[in-house]
């Protein structure tokens, strides 16, 4: 079913609910941050959850479910199937709530690896994750159906009210396709990789963050995830000809989107 | 009497002072952490001096020297095409009223722009763009305000990078059209200067320089030389090549170009003729009202070849051959130009180090 078709039931006044499973809530503040258009927004749509910002009714029936997060506990599959049952449209918003985010680097951990990055981060043993908790964080499309997703770590005041505005057009939200080089030189940044030697994940990543990092004289950290069709590959080679190690490759990719099947390759 | 004149270095600020009060906003190249490109120039000591660049393919590097000249690198990171053409801009803003009418507004926004340096390729850049932009059926009049509030001070190439190959194409590091004035850089002294037209002219009349030496006349003529000569890439004819890229569509030099090639599109976005560009609207938030937005696009996006339901150039193969060969050949079919003015941004600015004229060779070898 196209976006349109899918849409065409939303309410003329819909409700929308704003959850958050495991993040860091950046993405809400997405909402926050920008709040004139949030209070705008209002005017046409009825917020009936938003932690972060006030009302609270979890599983109240809505039209759109704003999820920001991954999934980490089984008490979170529990809710989220929750929320989707009680939602007509899932909008997934962060690098978290689509791949999993940068907690999902202890999918590549063991349990005793788990245990020492455990000790490294708290400075008493606590029991922050139970033995009974998933071995993984996944994204929320690995558990329920995600109708829209926008991505980003954080995502962006201007992808966000824009997303919602689309849905409420009943259009589909517009997606980043164009790698992070084009925002570069639409801003007129200089690139860092050929002018500076730093190793930059720009030319596989989707653009949205404006070139944020570029325009500071870092290398992209592919916050966005994959650009449409990125060549990872030749990349990767790039990157072992500016005398990256493999260790050190890996570890450029294994970051914020990590489980991103579009950052995936040789 | 010569028809060259000369500028010392200490007079720089006369001729920014002249534009000024007609009305120009001066640009030139400026460097800025690391790299040298177009910014706003208040005075002659904003200017990069001493500074030179290194271009190879996928590589850029500025050093600074004791040289006492403003214009020894070769060509700014950006060409005139931003000026004119911009990234990003609003064309028109459309607002419902209260009677639910919808009220169209265009959006024209053009300032005065003196540009003091601009390299001979970048000027034939800017020539093949008023074919698309102004001397088609089809006229932006963003574009045409601009070029007609444009005033334009060539600089002569005295140095080429190793990127440079505006001498296979059979063009010269030499401005020999498309400018008010035209200038050649002597070390250590000052410009010589040609006038190019009746605004050059007038300018120049107010500044009231003196003839140019007969000896540095000469002198810059050598220099400019100098640069051709320095160029080392090669290409056949630009006839053959135009043929050969089409009778070649199959080459399996595509496919390893595609293994390589990050479809980033960096080399369409740092052309200086590159024109392509898509629309958006961006509505406010109660839906009331929305700009209408152009921006640069690249062939290497892969939304530019969806059209109508299907997307025709899935692959990076049929995208970079997209690009070359209407850069190469099919450009002439349409606009009865060349499409690449071989200032080699394409080429020092891929991060993987692709050299469109190493391709073209393979190609049409």
């Amino acid at each position: 079913m196209s976006a349109h078709d899918k849409l065409l039931g939303l309410a003329a006044r819909p409700k929308v609910a704003v959850h958050k499973f495991s993040s860091c809530d950046g993405c809400q503040l997405a909402f926050i941050n920008d709040a004139v258009s949030l209070l705008e927004l209002s005017t046409l749509v009825d917020i009936v959850h938003f932690a972060e910002a006030g009302p609270l009714d979890e599983f109240a029936e809505v039209d759109l479910a704003i999820i920001e997060g991954s999934v980490n506990t089984k008490h979170d599959i529990h809710r989220l199937e929750m929320i989707r049952e009680k939602a007509k449209y899932v909008l997934c918003i962060g690098a978290c709530a689509i791949t999993g985010g940068i907690q999902a680097l202890r999918n590549y951990q063991d349990e005793k690896g788990l245990l020492s990055w455990q000790e490294g981060v708290y400075p008493q043993r606590t029991d922050v994750i139970i033995a009974e908790d998933l071995p993984t964080a996944k994204p929320i499309s690995a558990y329920v159906p995600v109708d829209f997703e926008i991505p980003g770590c954080p995502i962006t005041s201007i992808q966000l009210v824009s997303a919602v505005r689309a849905i409420l057009f009943g259009v589909e939200p517009e997606k980043n396709v164009d790698s992070v080089c084009v925002s570069c030189k639409h801003a007129g940044i200089t690139c860092v990789m050929v002018a500076k030697g730093e190793p930059c994940l720009g030319p596989v990543t989707a653009n949205g963050c404006e070139a944020l990092c570029p325009s500071l004289g870092r290398g992209c950290y592919g916050c966005f995830g994959a650009s449409k069709y990125a060549n990872i590959k030749a990349l990767k080679q790039q990157f072992r000809d500016m005398g990256l190690t493999e260790q050190q490759i890996t570890h450029k990719f294994q970051f914020i989107n990590s489980q991103d099947a579009g950052l995936q390759g040789e | 009497m010569s028809h060259y004149y000369f500028l010392p270095h200490q007079r720089i600020d006369d001729m920014l002072s002249a534009l000024k009060s007609d009305g120009y906003k001066c640009v030139a190249p400026r460097y800025h952490d690391g790299s040298i490109g177009y910014d706003d120039l208040n005075k002659s000591s904003e200017l990069p001096w001493g500074y030179h660049d290194a271009q190879a393919p996928g590589h850029y590097e500025v050093t600074k020297t004791e040289h006492k000249h403003a214009f020894g690198f070769t060509l700014p990171t950006t060409s005139v095409k931003p000026m004119l053409f911009k990234a990003k801009e609003n064309v028109w803003k459309v607002a419902r009223n209260d009677e639910g009418k919808l009220a169209f507004e265009p959006i024209v926004e053009f300032e005065k722009i003196a540009v003091f340096g601009v390299r001979p390729c970048d000027l034939r850049g800017i020539e093949i763009q008023d074919r698309v932009f102004m001397e088609n059926s089809y006229n932006d009049v963003r574009y045409v305000k601009r070029r007609e509030n444009q005033f334009l001070i060539a600089m002569n190439c005295t140095k080429s990078h190793s990127n440079c190959f505006c001498t296979a194409l059979g063009d010269s590091p030499f401005a020999d059209k498309g400018f008010d004035l035209a200038m050649t850089e002597l070390n250590d002294e000052g410009f010589v200067v040609e006038v190019g037209s009746e605004k050059g002219r007038v300018l120049l009349d107010t500044l009231n320089l003196a003839a140019a030496s007969g000896g540095q006349a000469q002198a810059a003529l050598s220099r400019i030389e100098a640069a051709a000569e320095a160029q080392t890439k090669t290409l056949p004819p630009i006839k053959e090549v135009e043929a050969k890229l089409m009778a070649n569509l199959e080459h399996p030099q595509w496919d390893d170009i595609a293994s390589r090639c990050l479809s980033c599109g960096s080399c369409t976005q740092v052309c200086p003729t590159c024109f392509c560009h898509t629309e958006r609207d961006e509505p406010n938030v109660l839906g009331t009202e929305t700009n209408h937005t152009r921006e640069w696009d690249s062939c290497f996006s892969i939304d530019h070849s969806y059209t109508h339901g299907d997307t025709y150039r899935e692959d990076t193969k049929y995208r970079y051959r997209q690009w070359l060969t209407h850069k190469f050949s099919t450009w002439r079919d349409q606009f009865r130009t060349k499409g690449c003015v071989g200032c080699g941004r394409c080429v020092t600015w891929c991060p993987v180090k692709i050299d469109v004229v190493d391709e073209i060779n393979a190609i049409c070898k």
